[in-house]
């Protein structure tokens, strides 16, 4: 699995998310409250709604649209709608960039 | 073996149900609905008229679950002290403890007989068939079903109209700050939309207006609102107000009987309300699972829906009261998002709406405030260099 230099650690504000587009796919990449960065499939299992306009709150990710909770450090559904969880992806920061295992 | 009777098979039953399970309960879950087809959303209902339904969970779930789930059968009554419930087909259940998760259905005024509504895949598929281009589809209501129909109406090439008494829509429980985009956006796809306008008869094809105006259709719909199915509770003995009347724990007036989702009626601060929201069926299935295992926590989730219409979306958390102040903050283009606080100061109730998801992360904190019942001031709030966030790590 190939990793990909997808963003700065800047480019992502503390405890928040991004979407973060590559080849076809779409993921969400986060940064925790403790600086922490993470990475998802970009799109909620209940009903394909982009993640990246959810509130990130600690290790959690709520969709926008039904409100379905992941914990997106292990992709687990917390609060449904939501029955699938997520697919994870490893991250590591290099030279104040985030790289994901894709 | 101790064993659990969930009536009702929607979005709350089946949360109940399967959250009783999630915390481990061992005894038996009898899970009853009187529609026929596996348990489904009904948000799409009103918003796409192609998909076929979007099931809550697969059968094999109920199975894996060790959920007796049956399909296509009624309550007709309940003995509260016999602790048994009879199904249409003649079938007595006993339970242990039973959760009356019965919801709503489409309320029709005396001289509307005839008119469709909206409420189950069934009534969706019959008025999906009138949904065509160059149709004429007359809506009576300018409420959250009225209005996301209109909207599926217009997007399916229908002409519609959309009759409301009110002098503007969604005025029960949004903002005029709020309807006034939602009117706006519905006038520009081209919704003919009269307002201050009474209706004092209609049928499948022809409204008649309180100036003796007939107006003619090829399809007729009524979303003028909902009943609570409560009569089992009622003739069982039960408080019923409004919706079966519920504790904060969702305790009937009844030993051993809860009640929860949109049948219910219940405390928002201090005030009785009855809830027809998604989102509240489901929180408050979950909290019935947790008070059916023993746990004695109040329900105390802040109310939150949404709507889609078009390419809007609206969200709303908390209830507002419309008689007093509503602050409007200053947010970007295209979008609008106003807050209410309660006589003591208290954040209680806030409304977005927007194109796709641009308001929901301002509205998800938001609720979160509202839950924490927040003193702020609205000057604060509607102020657009306010971080809103950082107002929820200030504790």
């Amino acid at each position: 699995m190939p990793w990909i230099n997808a963003c700065s650690t800047d480019d992502i504000d503390a405890e928040d998310v991004i979407r973060f587009d590559h080849e076809g796919r779409t993921f969400a990449i986060y940064r925790n409250h403790e600086d922490a960065y993470f990475c998802t499939d970009g799109l909620c299992t209940h009903e394909e709604i982009h993640l990246c306009d959810g509130l990130v709150v600690e290790n959690t990710i709520e969709c926008p649209k039904h409100a379905s909770i992941f914990n997106f450090a292990d992709g687990e559904v917390e609060t449904p709608p939501a029955c699938e969880n997520l697919a994870t992806y490893p991250t590591k920061v290099e030279g104040g960039r985030v790289l994901i295992e894709i | 073996m101790q064993s659990i009777v969930i009536v009702g098979a929607g979005e709350c039953g089946v949360r109940a149900a399967f959250a009783l399970r999630e915390a481990g309960f061992e005894g038996s879950v009898t899970l009853i609905g009187a529609e026929t087809v596996l348990p489904y959303e009904r948000p799409p209902l009103s918003k796409d008229i192609q998909a076929p339904p979007k099931l809550i969970r697969s059968l094999s779930d109920y199975a894996d679950a060790g959920i007796d789930l049956r399909l296509g059968l009624r309550v007709v009554a309940l003995d509260a002290v016999a602790h048994q419930v009879q199904l249409d087909d003649g079938t007595v259940i006993s339970f242990d403890q039973l959760l009356l998760a019965t919801g709503a259905r489409a309320r029709l005024f005396p001289g509307m007989e005839g008119c469709l509504t909206l409420r189950s895949d069934a009534d969706m598929r019959r008025i999906a068939q009138h949904l065509i281009p160059g149709a004429r589809i007359g809506i009576i209501g300018g409420g959250f079903i009225g209005l996301e129909l209109a909207a599926t109406a217009r997007a399916a090439g229908a002409e519609v109209s959309v009759i409301e008494a009110a002098p503007r829509l969604l005025g029960r429980a949004i903002p005029a700050e709020i309807a006034s985009v939602v009117h706006g956006l519905h006038a520009q796809k081209g919704v003919r939309l009269l307002t201050s306008t009474d209706v004092v008869q209609a049928n499948a094809t022809q409204i008649t207006l309180g100036d003796g105006t007939e107006l003619d259709f090829d399809a007729v719909i009524a979303g003028v609102g909902a009943v609570p199915n409560t009569e089992i509770a009622q003739e069982a003995g039960l408080h019923v107000e409004n919706g079966i009347v519920v504790d904060a724990g969702l305790r009937t007036s009844a030993r051993d009987i809860f009640a929860a989702g949109d049948c219910c009626n219940i405390d928002w601060r201090a005030t009785r309300m009855r809830f027809e929201s998604w989102k509240i069926a489901q929180d408050q299935g979950a909290h019935a699972a947790a008070v059916l295992m023993g746990g004695d926590a109040s329900y105390a989730k802040v109310p939150w829906f949404w709507s889609d219409q078009y390419d809007l979306t609206l969200q709303v958390a908390g209830v507002f009261d419309l008689t007093r102040p509503i602050h409007r903050r200053e947010t970007q283009s295209g979008t609008c998002i106003v807050v209410q606080c309660d006589r003591d100061g208290r954040l209680s109730a806030a409304a977005g709406i927007g194109p796709g998801n641009a308001t929901a992360k301002d509205l998800r904190v938001l609720e979160k405030l509202i839950e924490r019942e927040m003193s702020v001031d609205p000057a604060v709030l509607v102020d657009p260099a306010l971080n809103l966030k950082a107002l929820l790590k200030a504790r």
